[in-house]
């Protein structure tokens, strides 16, 4: 038969194979690392105990960037107190109470659409509704509750897999000796999800905390002489300052700007690494 | 007899499920007290649609249509009507323990999977619930297995002593009723063996209702035997009865091989 080929030229097209494949691999992890090298090359001279710990001074050319940090801090936990009950409470209902019926269906087809919408526009509607509407001001509130919105979404859905995911067969043994159903959620469905519901939030949060479109007309100033001492203050924000301080600002520094990129991404980092090692540390505990 | 000298008594029992599967047409049957019941006949005749029935296991899933009669007495001789809506279902699950096929061990150690049951239902006493830790081991022929390693997670078991742990698991709750749905269909002969022979011993305190997975121990476990065909009951005798001259020819060709 012609099309038959012979083990060697079968094990050339596997070795052939294999080599596009690794390279395809190589190609998509590239960027990540280009980004990161070139940062840290470009930023790590800002890097040091004053740049972190400082004010801004000489109209941002010099000086730190604590303010930023503590902003961005204090918007993602404000962002993650309010939007991780909300998230996992509506996950909950999604996939251990809901009927699956036209209701619950557009529901779901909004939570879809609401991932889909640009960063953006829930800046806008955030000024619309909590600076304006709700007079909160510019302030931490408004931006923390914009992210929560935005973040809202991708909560929900890692929630709802991390729910969906836990056998089914739990359930119906757990009812099968008694348990009720909000006993067999809250003792069997929630502890083996956590894991995975915790690493949807991280995930979720570590978009909110780089995110500038949101927080630019609900929450972010150009330059805060001090910290913000309530929640209702107004604050200054890594991803706003960067922008800031790249656009803006005549004559910046370079280094500046790449040492706040830098800390921006150590930030997200570090979540994002907190994410991996709960995610492994629990698939290596799990029974099942 | 009368009708609570038997333990369940169920009457032109009549269940449809919203998907049209399996279902049950007019069923009538009996279940006598401290004995072995069995259920068996091909798939999707009925049998474990039957055993949902005696714990609301049926709610679970959608249901069209249920009707007939279906009464559990209690050991205080209360007759308790299965289906009636408002019927406190947590407790009659306390009642009416089940084992399924697959032995599905909850992800905790081996001994919260005993007590879970009874920490659902209350009970914080904890000499109350060691008490009931050994108590249901020892009945499930499993204690001697795994009386020094309680704590270890119960996924470490073999798939034997899974079974045998949630038999142990159901009977934890001291249960009137033991529902088996074919407990040994994943065991080995020698697993097989060791189930069998505590159910034997258990039928003196509990009414047993048990799905064999095969008509060989349907004849070897059975006190009274129930052949189950497309959703009714062909024939229903006592055990060696129904294994040695049954009466109905479809029964006849069944055991002895000829479909299924």
């Amino acid at each position: 038969m012609s099309t038959r080929k012979s083990p060697q030229r079968r094990k050339r097209t596997q070795q052939i194979g294999f080599f596009m494949l690794r390279m395809v691999a190589i190609i998509a992890v590239l960027p990540i690392i280009a980004i990161m090298a070139y940062i840290v090359y470009q930023g790590a001279s800002a890097l040091s105990w004053e740049f972190i710990t400082g004010y801004p001074s000489d109209g941002m050319r010099s000086g730190g960037i604590w303010p930023a940090i503590v902003g961005t801090f204090f918007l993602t936990m404000l962002c993650a107190i309010v939007v991780t009950p909300l998230g996992i409470g509506a996950a909950i209902y999604l996939s251990e109470y809901a009927p699956d019926n036209r209701w619950t269906q557009s529901i779901r087809i909004a939570i879809i659409n609401l991932a889909g919408i640009p960063s953006v526009v829930y800046g806008l509607f955030g000024l619309g509704l909590f600076v304006i509407f709700l007079n909160f001001g510019i302030s931490i509130l408004a931006g923390a509750l914009t992210l929560a919105i935005m973040t809202l979404p991708v909560i929900i859905t890692t929630t709802e897999e991390a729910l969906r995911a836990v056998p089914q067969s739990f359930r119906v043994v757990s009812t099968s000796v008694g348990a009720t159903q909000w006993q067999t959620i809250r003792r069997i469905v929630l502890p083996q999800a956590l894991p995975g519901i915790l690493t949807g939030v991280i995930l979720g949060l570590e978009r909110a905390a780089g995110e500038t479109a949101p927080i630019l007309f609900t929450a972010a100033v150009f330059f805060l002489p001090r910290l913000p001492s309530s929640i209702l203050d107004p604050t200054m924000a890594l991803p706003y300052h960067l922008y800031v301080i790249s656009t803006q600002v005549p004559g910046m520094e370079p280094q500046i700007q790449y040492g706040t990129a830098l800390v921006l991404l150590i930030f997200v980092l570090g979540l994002n690494l907190l994410a991996t090692v709960i995610r492994s540390r629990a698939r290596a505990r799990r029974q099942w | 007899m009368a009708e609570n000298d038997y333990k369940i008594i169920t009457e032109n029992l009549v269940l449809q499920y919203s998907d049209g599967t399996e279902s049950l047409k007019n069923i009538t049957l009996n279940i006598p007290r401290h004995a072995i019941s069995v259920l068996f006949g091909p798939a999707g005749g009925g049998k474990s649609t039957y055993l949902r029935v005696l714990n609301r296991l049926n709610d679970l899933a959608s249901v069209n249509e249920m009707s007939g009669r279906a009464i559990l007495f209690t050991k205080d001789g209360q007759p308790l009507n299965l289906l009636h809506p408002d019927i406190d279902i947590t407790a009659l699950r306390r009642r009416v323990g089940m084992v399924f096929a697959r032995p599905v061990v909850l992800p905790m150690s081996i001994k919260e999977n005993l007590t879970y049951g009874l920490q659902v239902a209350g009970e914080r006493n904890r000499s109350r619930l060691n008490q009931a830790v050994e108590r249901s081991l020892t009945q499930a022929a499993l204690w001697d297995e795994v009386k020094d390693r309680l704590d270890d997670p119960a996924v470490d078991l073999s798939g034997g002593q899974q079974q045998r742990l949630c038999i142990a698991r159901s009977l934890a709750l001291e249960p009137e009723v033991l529902l088996l749905d074919e407990p040994t269909s994943g065991l080995d002969p020698i697993s097989t063996g060791k189930v069998e022979a505590s159910l034997q011993e258990l039928k003196k305190d509990y009414t047993i209702i048990l799905v064999p997975h095969s008509v060989q121990q349907a004849a070897r476990t059975a006190d009274y035997a129930a052949f189950f065909l497309q959703g009714e009951l062909v024939e229903y005798a006592v055990g060696h009865e129904m294994f040695t001259k049954p009466k109905n020819q479809r029964t006849a060709d069944y055991i002895e091989g000829r479909f299924g």
